[in-house]
C-alpha cells in the first residue's frame, strides 16, 4: 500500500459516522463499482445501496450505505448516505429478519408496494453483507 | 382583610403549582438537551450538503430540473412548524405572528402546511384552508417525517400547484434565544460555492441524474433539519418560561406569607385587648 492517504468522511442526516484517513476505498456508485485512490480527479457520483469497502493502513472495514452521493475534491472523499453503518454496528438477527420479510412480501405478491420492498430488500442485503 | 383560613389555602395552591412548574422545569431541560446534542450531530450533514450543492451547481452548469424552475409566484405556499404543546412561552405565538405577517404582504393565492398542533389549530379556527398536516411527531424527530413532508409539496411543487414554498421554523439560536425564520424553500435556490465552476467534476451517471438525486435530498434535509432546530427551541422556551412560573410562584408565596402573618398578628392583638378590655370592665 502506497503510503499517501485521503480524508474519508461518511455523513449521515442523523450523524457525523466516520471521519479519517484511509488509503483506498470502492464505492457502490450507480454507474458500477468505483475505486478511489488518493489524489484523485474531482468526481461526484449517486450511491446505490451497497457495501463500502474502506482500506485503512493495514485494516479493512466494510460500511453499509442505503444510498446518497459521494464527491471527491482535493484527496478529501465526502459520502453523503441515507444511512450508514459499520460492520460492527449491524445487527444480524435484524437485517435477516428484515431479508426474509421482504422476500415474503416479493413472493407472496397481489397489492404491495414492489418497489418499496425490493428497496427494503437491497437495504438487508447490503447489510448482511456488510457484516459478513 | 382576607381571612386567615383563605390565606392559608391559596398558599397551599400557589405551592402545588409551583411543583408542577419545577418539575416541567425539570423535564424541559432533559429533553432540550438530547434535542441539542440532535440538533449538533446533524449540522455536518446540512453543512456538507450545502457545500455539495453549491459546488455541483456552480460545475454542471444551468442543468435544468423541476425543482429549480423559477415560476411567477400564483400559489405560495407556507410550512409552519409550531409545538404540540404549549406552555412555552412566546414560542407558537412567535411563529404564527411571524407567519401572519409574512402572508399579509401576499398577492399570489395562499396554501398552508402546518406541522405541530399549535400551529394547526390557530389556522383551523380562522377557516383556513390548510392543505396537509402533520401533528403529533413526539420527541424523537424522524428522518422520514421530514422526507413525508418534503414529498408532499415537492409533489405540489413539480405538479405546478405550487409556485413557491416557504419553511416558517424557529430557529434556535442559544437556550434563551429562539428566533421565527422564514427560509425560500422551493424553487431552490443553490447556494453559492466558494469556489464555484473552478473543479471540474467527472459526474457519473451525468450531471442532470446527479442532480436529480441532489435536489430532494437537500430539500428532505432542510426540513428536517428545521424540525430539529424546532424541537430543541420549543423545549428551552419551555424551560425558561417554567423557569420564570416557578420563580413567580416563589414571589407569590412569599407575599401571602407575609399577609397570612400579619393576618394572625392582628388577631392575636385584638383577642388581647379584647381580654385586657373585658378585665378592665370587671373593675
Amino acid at each position: 500500500m502506497s503510503e499517501k492517504t485521503q480524508r474519508l468522511e461518511i455523513v449521515t442526516p442523523e450523524k457525523k459516522v466516520f471521519s479519517e484517513e484511509v488509503q483506498f476505498l470502492v464505492a457502490p456508485g450507480t454507474a458500477g463499482e468505483l475505486g478511489i485512490l488518493p489524489e484523485h480527479a474531482p468526481l461526484v457520483t449517486t450511491l446505490h445501496i451497497g457495501v463500502l469497502r474502506v482500506q485503512q493502513a493495514e485494516k479493512q472495514f466494510k460500511v453499509a450505505v442505503s444510498g446518497g452521493f459521494m464527491e471527491v475534491r482535493n484527496s478529501k472523499v465526502t459520502v453523503l448516505a441515507g444511512t450508514a453503518e459499520r460492520a460492527e454496528e449491524i445487527n444480524v438477527t435484524r437485517a435477516e429478519a428484515a431479508r426474509q420479510r421482504a422476500e415474503a412480501r416479493l413472493a407472496g405478491g397481489g397489492d404491495i408496494d414492489v418497489l418499496r420492498a425490493e428497496l427494503a430488500l437491497k437495504r438487508a442485503l447490503a447489510r448482511l453483507k456488510a457484516a459478513q | 382583610m382576607a381571612s386567615l383560613r383563605d390565606l392559608r389555602r391559596r398558599i397551599k395552591s400557589v405551592k402545588s403549582t409551583q411543583q408542577i412548574t419545577k418539575a416541567m422545569k425539570a423535564v424541559s431541560a432533559a429533553k432540550m438537551r438530547r434535542a441539542q446534542e440532535q440538533v449538533l450531530a446533524a449540522r455536518p450533514y446540512s453543512r456538507r450538503i450545502r457545500e455539495v450543492l453549491g459546488r455541483v451547481a456552480g460545475a454542471s452548469g444551468g442543468v435544468k430540473h423541476p425543482l429549480l424552475a423559477v415560476r411567477e409566484p400564483k400559489q405560495v405556499a407556507y410550512i409552519l412548524i409550531t409545538a404540540d404543546r404549549g406552555l412555552c412561552g412566546g414560542f407558537n405565538g412567535n411563529l404564527i405572528r411571524k407567519t401572519n405577517q409574512e402572508m399579509r404582504g401576499l398577492t399570489a393565492g395562499l396554501s398552508i402546511v402546518t406541522v405541530g398542533r399549535k400551529g394547526r389549530d390557530f389556522f383551523r379556527r380562522r377557516r383556513y384552508q390548510i392543505d396537509q398536516q402533520y401533528v403529533g411527531l413526539g420527541e424523537n424527530i424522524k428522518y422520514n417525517t421530514a422526507r413525508d413532508i418534503a414529498g408532499f409539496v415537492i409533489d405540489k411543487y413539480t405538479g405546478a400547484e405550487y409556485d413557491e414554498v416557504y419553511l416558517v421554523y424557529s430557529q434556535f439560536v442559544n437556550v434563551l434565544v429562539q428566533r421565527p425564520t422564514v427560509e425560500k424553500l422551493l424553487p431552490v435556490e443553490p447556494p453559492a460555492g466558494e469556489d464555484a465552476g473552478a473543479v471540474n467534476y467527472i459526474f457519473e451517471p451525468s450531471p442532470e441524474a446527479v442532480m436529480a438525486e441532489l435536489l430532494p435530498k437537500y430539500v428532505e434535509n432542510a426540513i428536517f433539519h428545521a424540525l430539529l432546530e424546532s424541537k430543541a427551541g420549543e423545549h428551552s422556551a419551555r424551560m425558561t418560561a417554567m423557569d420564570s412560573a416557578t420563580k413567580n410562584a416563589a414571589e407569590m408565596i412569599d407575599r401571602l406569607t407575609l399577609s397570612l402573618n400579619r393576618a394572625r398578628q392582628a388577631a392575636i392583638t385584638k383577642e388581647i385587648s379584647e381580654i385586657v378590655g373585658g378585665a378592665a370592665a370587671l373593675e
